[in-house]
Order: C-alpha cells, then structure tokens, then sequence
C-alpha cells in the first residue's frame, strides 16, 4: 500500500509540472501588471519602467518560467506586491485558516446531510422524505451570497450572536482553551451556511443510493435471515449506501477549499478564498498564480485521498 | 413421509402499476409435504420467483398484495406482518437465491453474513455460533472454512458463493427451504455439484424443499413431484416420472420440445412460439394459453379452465390438451 502511495504521488510531479507551465502561460495573458495600479498623474514613467526591469518582466517566458519554478519547488513564490511579505508566509496563514473552515464545515455538512439522507431513503415517499426533499430543493436553489448575507444580517449583525470579521479574540493567549474555542467560534457563521448549501448533493446522493440498495439481492438474502429490519438497515442498506460517500470525501474537503471563495469574502474571514479575490483586484500575480498551483495540487491530493479512503472502506478495493 | 409441511390454497399476489394490482401469481394452490422435493418450472415471468417470495414474506407491503392461505405449522403465513415473519423467515423457512455474485453483501465478512441469522434465532454463544459458522461451512462443502470466514463475497468464486448462500439458508435448520433457479447462473460442472449438496442436505435434514427452475433436466436429476406454472398459474402438476412419461397440458410438451435432444432422428423440433404475456396485457379469463395455440379451435378450450385429475397426482388444466397437435401435425378429433 505504502509503495502504491509512493507512486501515486511521483505520478504528481508531471503533473503539477503540467499545471504549473498552464498557470504561467494563462497568468502572462492576463492584462496589465502590478504597477498599473500604482500609475498616478505624478508617477514618473521611467521609474515604472525601472521597476519592471528589476522585476524581470522583460525577459524571455521561459526564463521567467524557470526562476519562478525553481524558486517554487524551495517554496519562494516571490514577494506579494501589495502585502510586500514573502507569498509563502502570506498564504501559510491563510491557507491554514482555510483549511480548518473547510474541516469544520465537512463536518457540520456530513453532521446535517447523512441523518437526513438516510432518513429520507428509509422513509421514501412519506411527509418526513418529501420535507426532507423539499428542503434540500431550497437549499440548491438559494445562491451562495444570498445565503451568507441573509445569515451574516440576521445572526451576525441582527442578533450578534456570531462576531461577523476575523478569525480569534485577541484577549486570548494561543493555544489556550479559550483561544481555541473562539476560532472555532469565529469560523461557526461561515461553516454553518457553508454546510448548508452543500447539504442538497449529498442528502440527495444518499436517498437515491439508499433507494437503490433496498432493491439489491443482498438486502433480499438478509431479509430472508429474518432479522429485524432495522439491522436489515444498518448493517447492509446504509453500509453500502455510504460507501461513495466515504470515497469522496477527499474530494469534498478540497472542492470546500477551492469553493471558499464567496463565503470567505462575505463573511470577512482571512483565508485563501478572500485572499484569491483580493490577489485578482490587485493584480497580485505571484499571490495569484502561487494561489492556482496550491489549489492544483489540492485536487491531486484529494483525488489521492479518496482513493486512500476507497481501498480502506471498501474491501473489494485493495491498493497494493 | 406423507405428512403436509406447507399448504397453498388460492394464493394471489398482485403488484400495483399504475393504482392497479395486477395479479403475477393468480389462483395458485399446491401443497409441499415432508422430505419431499417439489420442482415448480415454467418460462421466466411466468410467477415461479413471485411465489417464492409470497411464500417467505419478501414482498413490499405497499406496492404488492398477497392474498389467499399459505398455511404452514398452524399459521397462514399471508396475514403475518413483518415482526411476526421474522420468527419464521430464517428459522423455519430458508432461501436461496439465483445470482450467488449479488446476493451477498460485499461489505460484510463471509462469517459475519453465516453467523447474523444465528444471533436472532438461536441463543447460542458468540464462540458457540462461530463453532455452528465453521460447521456449517464443511457441512456446504467449503474447504478451509477458517479461512473463508474471514473473507469477504468477492474473494470466491460463483459456485463457492452459492454454497455460502446455502448455508446462510440452512443455518437454522428450517423445515423448508425454497432454492430459485439456485443453479441457473453457475457452469454446468458447478450446476451438479450444488444439485448434488441440495440432494445430501435434504436427506440429512428432512427438509422439504421447493425447487424453482426452467430446467427439465435439473427437474429429473433431483424433483419428486412436478409443478409446471404458465402466467400465474399451475397448468400441470404431477409426480416427476409421471410427468416426463406422460406430459398432458400443450405447455408441458412444448417445455419437454424444446430441450434439444441428442440422439433424435427428428431435427425439426416441435416448439411452440411467442412468450409469457405481460402482467397487464394477460388476458384473465379463459384459457390462458389458447393465444398461443390458435390453430387449436376454441371450444376444445373450458370457458373457466380448471385443474382436471386425469390420473392419481396427475392434474391438468383446461381441456385443451385432449384435443392438442402441434402445429402442422395432423389434427384430432375437431375435423
Ligand atoms: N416487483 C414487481 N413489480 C411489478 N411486476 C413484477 C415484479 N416482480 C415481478 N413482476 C412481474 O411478475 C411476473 C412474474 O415474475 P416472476 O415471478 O419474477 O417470474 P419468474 O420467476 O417465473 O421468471 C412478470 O411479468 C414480472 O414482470
Ligand atoms: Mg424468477
């Protein structure tokens, strides 16, 4: 299994190498530079131009492709323009942020989703399925900024029953207990109306496969065993019926991450998605293209991950 | 020997399409008894696994109805809810199933499968029921049972799966054990090993045992008596060698027709065309095969066709049998 993992992860390399060159090439598209910002009535061009030699903007694609790569691969990305720190350091923190809103919010989505799926499965075409149903219908068509400035409005601003910007009080020593409630306090609102809206794929995913599984020989043979039927239900219909639910959660944790976007920015809360939109007005292209290569190699890592998770949970698949 | 393990009278299961029930077993009656192996063949769709499952209680209440007696030890199964089904489902009636490769959860340990019936129907010990798995797994034929309860479904072959499936069937010794078509999907070598262990197990337990299939050759290898089913119905039922002896109902010798023969002078094989209509387009009155003899008149047909008793055990229905050719033979007696 190790060794499979070993390879899986070697097979990355050209790949993040593909992505890599896709990333510079889109980014050298794009229009302007960081000093185009910077361009008042009073600044004097020559200045610009200096700034931009020094910069390297004027040489050849691919030697500006290969310093960047090389000092990507020793995890420099450069300075951000805008923050004037180092990308790295810029991202670690926020990426970090990210990554526990993200966690939080799987947890709080799979928390609400499976008990509902799975009911609405067992008791198909009763009032409690078609509420279930019809809830999840409302929660697929709400778009994600109504949702959060419906909830930040209300519960943030109405009510204060969460803080509304940041990620920690700062009377709190870090690491305390304190300290880490309050971050997870901070990253509540945000996480709540994130596992919300994915709630609709996964309750109807559930439903559907808990559906199909009652119809299946197996659950047929173990009816015939006469035991009772809500062994029938925990033991063969939702083992089977979670299954790719399991399997995708690699992919749900980082499709959260690249999908934190919207949420982060309205709730005002300083991960990687707020940082993205922020990187794009600014035009901060080493943040950015720093940015698009991480969330790459996130999608590999999930991919990975649930395959991980596949040969764990199911016995028919064994990597080796 | 001649004691009734099982009787069926007047049984009607019915599944709804479209808010209507349409009966897929229409007026079945049949009795199993002691030691006895009943064969129920027929095409497929013609009801054979529908009455199997009415009789073990599988149906889904809310889209299907069973009606009629399915008296077994005092009780008319067809009124029992599911509480109550569960005490007999298991510990008095086992099944087995057609497709070996589906009908065992793949997420669940061979062991664990075996070992779920014992817990609700015995009160054995975890070590004593692990003793009973391991048992059951030699008494099935299954070499390093040991090992093979630790194994998961996808680990063994079709014929090693069936026999798993047989011994979730018998594990709690049940007084009937309903097999459908448990050879259908295997090679033809692993065909007769599971008849074979089907054979031993009903003389080792004494179990009556209802035997579904659409293959006459398994029906003469293994079956004491004979039920031929056509659209819901019993057409013919007699003892085994009764029945390949003297065939009556059209059905009947149109199934014995079609098995090719080896040794037969006669290449052109009498066969009778066309298929089991569909639950709602099957006509509900009258002869049900008459559309696919119609170069047999209509009043060689009953206008409400019965089963006859032409010989001891041997029942036939209708009386279109009496005047029955194939077609292009020469005719009888309507000339
Ligand atoms: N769950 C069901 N719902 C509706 N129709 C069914 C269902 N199961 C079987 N049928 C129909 O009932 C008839 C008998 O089917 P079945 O008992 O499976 O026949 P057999 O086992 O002899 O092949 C067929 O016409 C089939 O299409
Ligand atoms: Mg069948």
């Amino acid at each position: 299994m190790w060794k499979t993992i070993l390879r899986r992860v070697l097979v990355m390399i050209p790949q993040l190498f593909v992505l890599s060159l896709l990333i510079f090439i889109l980014a050298s598209f794009m229009p302007g530079d960081p000093f185009t910002g910077l361009i008042t009535p009073e600044s004097d061009p020559n200045r610009l131009e200096e700034l931009r030699e020094a910069a390297g903007f004027y040489d050849p694609w691919y030697v500006q492709y290969y310093n960047w790569i090389v000092n990507a691969a020793q995890g420099d990305f450069g300075k951000s323009y805008t923050y004037k720190i180092a990308v790295a350091d810029l991202i670690g923190d926020r990426a970090l942020n990210t990554f526990w809103l993200s966690l939080l919010s799987v947890v709080l989505l799979y928390l609400i989703a499976i008990p509902l799926g799975v009911l609405a499965g067992r008791y198909q075409d009763t009032f409690l399925d078609k509420t279930i149903v019809l809830y999840s219908f409302i929660s697929y068509a709400i778009p994600t900024f109504v949702l959060s400035l419906i909830f930040l409005f209300l519960f943030g601003y109405q009510f204060h029953w969460f803080p509304t910007t940041g990620t920690v009080d700062i009377k709190y020593d870090q690491g305390s207990w304190g300290y880490i409630w309050s971050k997870i306090y901070h990253m509540l609102l945000p996480a709540i109306t994130y596992a919300i809206l994915g709630t609709t794929g996964v309750i109807q995913y559930l439903r559907s496969e808990i559906i199909d599984s009652k119809s299946m020989d197996y659950v047929r043979t173990a009816r015939s065993k006469g035991i009772p039927i809500r062994k029938v239900y925990s033991k063969h219909i939702f083992r089977n019926s979670l299954l790719p639910i399991a399997a995708f959660l690699g992919f749900t944790i980082t499709g959260l991450l690249g999908g934190s976007i919207f949420i982060e920015t309205i709730f005002g809360y300083p991960g990687m998605g707020q940082l993205f939109v922020q990187s794009i007005t600014s035009r901060d292209y080493s943040v950015i293209t720093a940015l698009v290569l991480l969330l790459g190699f996130l999608t590999l890592l999930g991919s990975l991950l649930s395959d991980i998770i596949m040969s764990i949970v199911d016995p028919r698949i064994r990597i080796d | 020997m001649t004691g009734e393990l099982l009787t069926i009278k007047d049984l009607h299961t019915g599944f709804r399409i479209k808010d209507t029930y349409y009966d897929a077993v229409d007026g079945v009656s049949i009795t199993l008894k002691k030691n006895e192996i009943l064969a129920i063949v027929g095409e497929s769709g013609c009801g054979k696994s529908t009455l199997a499952t009415s009789i073990i209680g599988l149906h889904d209440h809310n889209k299907t109805k069973v009606q009629g007696e399915i008296s077994y030890n005092g009780l008319n199964l067809a009124l029992l809810d599911e509480d109550n089904f569960n005490k007999v489902r298991g510990e008095e009636i086992g099944m087995i199933f057609q497709d070996p490769l589906s009908a065992l959860n793949p997420l669940m340990r061979i062991g664990e499968q075996i070992e779920e019936g014992l817990i609700y129907h015995t009160n054995l010990s975890k070590d004593a029921r692990e003793k009973r798995v391991l048992e059951l797994l030699s008494q099935v034929g299954i070499p390093k049972p040991k090992r093979v309860i630790r194994q998961f479904p996808h680990q063994l072959s079709g014929g090693m799966r069936q026999r798993v499936i047989i011994a979730i069937a018998i594990s709690c010794k049940p007084k009937i054990i309903i097999a459908d078509e448990p050879t259908t999907a295997l090679d033809v070598t692993i065909q007769a090993q599971i008849l074979d262990l089907l054979i031993d197990l009903q003389a080792e337990t004494g179990a009556g045992i209802i035997l579904i299939t659409h293959d006459l050759g398994v029906v003469a290898e293994v079956a004491d008596r004979v039920a031929v089913m056509y659209a819901g119905q019993i057409i013919e039922e007699a003892p085994v060698d009764e029945l390949f002896s003297n065939p009556q109902h059209p059905y009947t010798r149109s199934l014995f027709n079609s098995i090719p023969q080896m040794n037969s002078e006669d290449d052109k094989l009498q066969v009778i065309q066309g298929l089991v209509p569909s639950l709602v387009k099957l006509p509900r009155t009258g002869c049900r095969f008459s559309s696919r003899i119609p170069w047999i008149p209509a009043r060689a047909h009953e206008e409400n066709p019965i089963l006859h008793e032409i010989s001891p055990g041997h029942l036939v229905r209708c009386t279109c049998w009496q005047h029955f050719h194939f077609e292009g033979e020469r005719g009888g007696s309507f000339q």
